[in-house]
């Protein structure tokens, strides 16, 4: 297959490069600098008019898709363009479960790279990002349930994956505030228990890899808006849609030309692939998630139910986090609503009765591109020169590790990696779809 | 909460009603190539601005309907079938 889309610039894969900052933060450096101000953390300047590869959107998957081109493959000519801030769409909003128990071995195999990827990343990024691994247990509340745990955990274990089926006397041990007496209308009957899993600073890892990226010489523009994408020889009679070529993108800040263009654009990413002239598997829905105050610390591992619709996990400052499924309700509107949180409250009280006059400080909502089969939308596209990294519903936070190095991959090299195979956007029109509902409806 | 237009009972909470889906005509099962087919099952527009759908009027009236919804303003147009037509009650 053709080298696709680097321009014409020679690839380097094997030798790592390593971000050189131009700061060092520290106790002595605090000293030593007094009042003088830091050096912002990425440049930012003036939007050039062309660019080897354009990332459209400035989350984790956009950031991390740049950071691997640059460290990995020595692709720096690159931008990185937000409509609004870094960090400002779900990468910032997300509930930063991280765990790899999925069902499909295709699924495991690829969340498991990522975790592997995360627990070496504050190294790499040389950031702290938090990982705490605290163990992460999805309960089951019915035989049926309790079966499909089996399942999951013998896939898990069969990868490599630790992972095991738990009983009540086991929950009530990892965790006291669980009423596993099986009074409640949805009794504990046990629960897939997945050590390596836990939570991690989501805004950590988004400020790391924009630092790391644009320390390599990656361009980061924030409040640039992508309007259009330029193609040319599309079947479409304006010459985008399948068949065509991607040539570059219009901004409200300007034209700007590149050979790849990349969606990262999540909840938006059907109104990009539209300017390319394409149609995804996509839906675009809310996804609310709320924060208790602050107390001392009693909830030692993130808890998922299913059937209740709801998980929790305490931050390092004492809050519960809560989350949920999606809205119902495909739109963009991130209002939230007041059914959310009194739907949320009672299912958590049937959980852990002891929570009753707990106050929820806040909830707030981001908008998740959710596909049929419950995974992601990665690789090239009929359009070439066009990659999509979307799809990635309400599980995409943890996986951006991941599907940054193999997007990298895929771009340098022109060639689809194993990793992303199955995630390609060719399964729709082929009718192999993954699957993976069983393990990522809820369970993020 | 969202008040949806049902054209039988009249506006809802949306929580009673199901949101179907973007409404498009099928296409002929027997005349359709499997990609084609493939593309009319999972292929969405999914835009930030109009749309027509088909609701399903799951607590009320257990009717289908099509309607027109800003999806970025969750506003709804066009009354929807069996309601007065505005330039009708003009006339
Ligand atoms: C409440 C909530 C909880 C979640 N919990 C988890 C969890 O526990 N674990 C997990 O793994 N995942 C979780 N997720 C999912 C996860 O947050 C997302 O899948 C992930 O953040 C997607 O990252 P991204 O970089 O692809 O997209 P985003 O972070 O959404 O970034 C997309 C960016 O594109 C930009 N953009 C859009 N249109 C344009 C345009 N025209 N031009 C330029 N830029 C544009 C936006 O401004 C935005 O910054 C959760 C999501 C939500 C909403
Ligand atoms: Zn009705």
């Amino acid at each position: 297959m053709a080298r696709r889309g680097t321009g014409g610039a020679e690839v380097q894969p094997g030798r790592r490069r390593r971000p050189r900052y131009p700061a060092r933060y520290s106790a002595a450096a605090l000293l030593l600098r007094g009042k003088r101000p830091w050096p912002p953390i990425w440049r930012s300047g003036d939007l050039r008019d062309s660019y080897d590869v354009v990332i459209v959107g400035g989350g984790v998957h956009g950031l991390a898709t740049a950071y691997y081109l640059a460290s990995n493959w020595g692709i720096t000519n690159v931008a990185v363009l937000d409509k609004g801030y870094l960090g400002g769409g779900g990468s910032g909003r997300n509930t930063a479960i991280v765990r790899s128990n999925y069902l499909t071995p295709d699924g495991v195999a690829f969340y498991d790279r990522s975790v592997q990827l995360y627990e070496r990343l504050a190294v790499d990024l040389n950031l702290n990002v938090m990982f705490s691994r605290r163990g992460h247990l999805t309960l089951a509340h019915s035989d049926g349930a309790l079966r499909t745990m089996r399942w999951r955990a013998e896939v898990n274990k069969h990868q490599g994956v630790d992972s095991e089926v738990i009983g009540p006397a086991e929950i009530k041990r990892l965790v006291p505030a669980l009423d596993v007496t099986g009074a409640p209308r949805y009794p504990i009957l046990g629960a897939l228990h997945h050590p390596p899993g836990g939570i991690i600073r989501h805004d950590a890892v988004v400020w790391g890899y924009a630092r790391a990226a644009a320390a390599l010489g990656v361009e980061m523009h924030q409040n640039t808006e992508v309007l259009d994408i330029a193609t040319s020889g599309g079947s479409g009679s304006d010459g985008k849609g399948p068949g065509g070529r991607v040539t570059g993108v219009r901004t409200n800040r300007g034209d700007v030309s590149a050979p790849v263009v990349v969606n990262c654009t999540a909840g938006w990413a059907s109104l990009i692939a539209a300017m390319a002239g394409l149609r995804l598997p996509i839906s675009t829905h809310p996804l609310q998630a709320a924060v208790t105050e602050p107390v001392k610390m009693f909830l030692p591992a993130v808890v998922v139910s299913g059937s209740l619709h709801v998980y929790v996990s305490q931050t390092d400052r004492g809050e519960l986090v809560f989350g949920a499924a999606v809205d119902p309700l495909a739109t963009y509107d991130t209002g939230g609503s007041l059914a959310f949180a009194e739907e949320l409250s009672g299912h958590v009280l049937q959980l852990m009765p002891g929570l009753g006059r707990m106050r929820l400080l806040r909830q707030w909502s981001g908008l998740c591109d959710m596909t049929p089969d419950y995974s992601p939308i990665i690789g090239p596209t009929p359009v070439d020169g066009f990659h999509c990294d979307v799809g990635w519903g309400t599980y995409g936070f943890k996986a951006a590790p991941v599907a940054g190095e193999q997007l990298a991959a895929c771009i340098a090299s022109g060639e689809t990696p194993d990793l992303i195979e199955p995630f390609t956007l060719s399964r729709f029109a082929e009718g192999r779809l993954v699957g993976e509902k069983g393990a990522a409806a809820v369970g993020h | 909460m969202l008040l949806v237009p049902c054209p039988h009972c009249g506006p809802r909470n949306s929580a009673d009603l199901t949101l179907v889906g973007e409404s498009e005509s099928r296409p002929d099962p027997s005349a359709t190539t499997p990609v084609e087919w493939r593309a009319y099952l999972y292929e969405e527009h999914n835009p930030a601005g109009w749309t027509r759908e088909t609701w399903y009027c799951r607590l009320g009236c257990g009717r289908f309907f099509v309607t027109e919804r800003h999806r970025g303003q969750n506003r709804f147009r066009n009354p929807p079938l069996g309601a007065p037509d505005e330039s009708a009650r003009r006339r």
